[in-house]
């Protein structure tokens, strides 16, 4: 008769979150910041059907980085419990805070229950009635929740990004300029990112009562090519941009993309 | 509130319906008891569509009433479905209101959960289907009968459809109304009615519809200058749902008044004089 092998909880856990951090450390990352009129999530992510970032309510946006199945399982599990919420109560009742703490609930489950933990993390944005109202949710693969403040960084190369974008970003930029500090936190400068490799959308206050808009290609493209006399962490000028641009692109694209589930 | 997941073979999909019923939440109308009186029923009237050059207008009075009682003003009866479509309600009004408010949501959750909009063709079914839902309820006496307009974005025209007590739908051409002062509001839009109106030629022609329909049928409100209340009127285009302002319509319906008090118009008591009045 076999014995079942003990296994402490410590070693189990380790196992278990380094397992999780693996997987989200495949994905490509991701920046969310405050700016001017609301929050910005800007996403490398070379499709434009599978979306990282989402619209879950009025005034709620999410974003995933990991194994794209199960954070946009989470997020269909967003919509509808917001919109649950909103249906029972009102509209103005549904709140970020709470839907943070479900999702928290539900990774955590998994994460102690499960054989497998799941590979993701999120970020829960909700737009406030002014700049000092806006919050940002981090929510780790094991249930953790972190309040951010201005910004927050998920997936790949997350700490290096972070440092980044500690050093450039500043509160109340406008758009174009927010956007440019978040994809220069992406590259570190040594590459570059068209606007078709990325997913940027907004909360803004402007937007009336569905705040969540996704910007164009164009619309990158034109705030990326206007420098407007500053360029966070990117110093190379355009000819020699282009070049290293195709050369990392294409590299990145080979070694990344192997499993198409990951992004 | 715990977050709602699904096996996947046990999946709602992108229906707020499917999810509401799972959640227990789901509102029943069949099960009322049979002898509520209509005059305990508060019920919405008149409303009407008609397509034109640029997409739809559609326009509903402000009147609820019980019975033979007045007992709401200002009700609104023309609602935003979603971007590029709207939807108009006669009938019971608690559950007309409860059904639109939960058509707006289907829309909006598909949309979310699916990353895009329903086709126009798939708003319209599904409202069939609600209004079929709702046929227990119906059968009772709590009607909900609604009109649904949109711009079709695919297509790029405006579509409307019209809807009976079993959840038929029937696409018109030209217009639709629908509610208690009905017939006459749809007679009037009959006989002014020309493909390609303009804007302003349509959206006066649907108040004259109204203000005929309010002038026939007790139970459809007229607009109410004492109380600065009028009709609610909102175009559907290429642009989207937009709701006209106040001042735009009671324009509209001063100049209607004008024209009808200086025409002379105002025959009661007096008998048609066919010829002159020389017979008697």
């Amino acid at each position: 008769m076999s014995m079942p092998f003990y296994v402490p909880a410590e070693q189990m856990m380790k196992d278990k979150a380094d397992f999780a951090r693996k997987g989200i450390a495949r994905g490509r990352a991701l920046v969310a910041l405050f700016y001017a009129d609301g929050i910005l999530i800007c996403a490398e992510n070379s499709s434009s059907t599978l979306r990282k970032v989402s619209e879950i309510y009025d005034r709620i946006a999410f974003a995933g980085a990991g194994k794209y199945n199960e954070y946009d399982r989470l997020r269909i599990a967003g919509v509808r419990h917001a919109d649950l919420k909103g249906y029972s109560f009102s509209r103005e009742d549904v709140d970020a805070q709470s839907l943070a703490n479900a999702y928290a609930q539900m990774l955590g489950d998994v994460f102690t229950h499960e054989i497998k933990p799941m590979e993701v993390e999120i970020v829960v944005a909700e737009l406030g009635g002014d700049a000092t109202e806006d919050r940002l949710f981090h929510i780790l693969y094991d249930g953790t929740v972190v309040d951010e403040q201005g910004y927050s960084v998920l997936g790949g190369e997350a700490d290096s990004i972070l440092e980044r974008v500690k050093r450039t970003y500043e509160p109340g930029r406008p758009l174009d300029a927010a956007l440019r500090t978040a994809v220069a936190a992406l590259t570190g400068g040594d590459r570059q990112l068209v606007a078709e490799e990325l997913e940027v959308a907004v909360l803004s206050r402007n937007n009336g009562r569905r705040a969540f808009r996704r910007l164009s290609d164009d619309e990158v493209a034109r705030a990326l090519a206007d420098q407007g006399g500053e360029t966070p962490g990117g110093e190379a000028p355009g000819g020699e941009a282009a070049d290293s641009q195709t050369a990392d692109g294409d590299a990145g694209q080979g070694g990344e993309t192997g499993e198409g589930q990951d992004s | 509130m715990t977050l709602p997941t699904f096996r996947a073979d046990d999946d709602p999909g992108p229906s707020f319906l499917d999810v509401l019923r799972r959640a227990g939440g789901e509102p029943r109308w069949g099960a009322l008891p049979r002898d509520i009186s209509p005059h305990e029923i508060t019920h919405g009237t008149t409303v009407a569509a008609i397509r034109y050059a640029d997409g739809v207008v559609m326009a509903g009075d402000r009147r609820a009433t019980a019975g033979n009682l007045i007992s709401h003003r200002t009700m609104e009866k023309v609602f935003p479905a979603d971007r590029h479509s709207g939807v108009a309600i006669a009938g019971a009004a608690g559950p007309a209101v409860e059904m639109v408010k939960l058509f707006q949501l289907q829309l909006e959750h598909y949309e979310k959960v699916e990353g895009g909009e329903l086709s126009l063709e798939g708003k319209a079914n599904q409202l069939g289907q609600m209004v079929r839902s709702h046929l227990p309820a119906a059968m009772q006496g709590f009607v909900v009968v609604p009109l649904f307009a949109g711009f079709d974005v695919r297509r790029g025209v405006g579509r409307l459809f019209e809807y009976d007590v079993t959840g038929g739908r029937y696409e018109e051409s030209d217009f639709a109304a629908t509610g208690s002062g009905s017939l006459h509001a749809g007679t009037v839009i009959k006989m002014g009615f020309r493909p390609q109106l303009d804007r302003t030629d349509a959206v006066e022609l649907l108040i004259n519809a109204l203000f005929q329909a309010a002038d026939e049928d007790s139970a459809t409100g007229g607009p109410d200058l004492v109380r600065g209340i009028y009709p609610v009127v909102a175009t559907i285009t290429a642009d989207g749902f937009e709701r006209l302002d106040d001042t735009e319509v009671a324009e509209h319906f001063r100049a209607l008044l004008d024209r009808l008090s200086t025409a002379g118009t105002t025959t009661t008591g007096t008998s048609p004089t066919i010829d002159g009045g020389e017979s008697r």
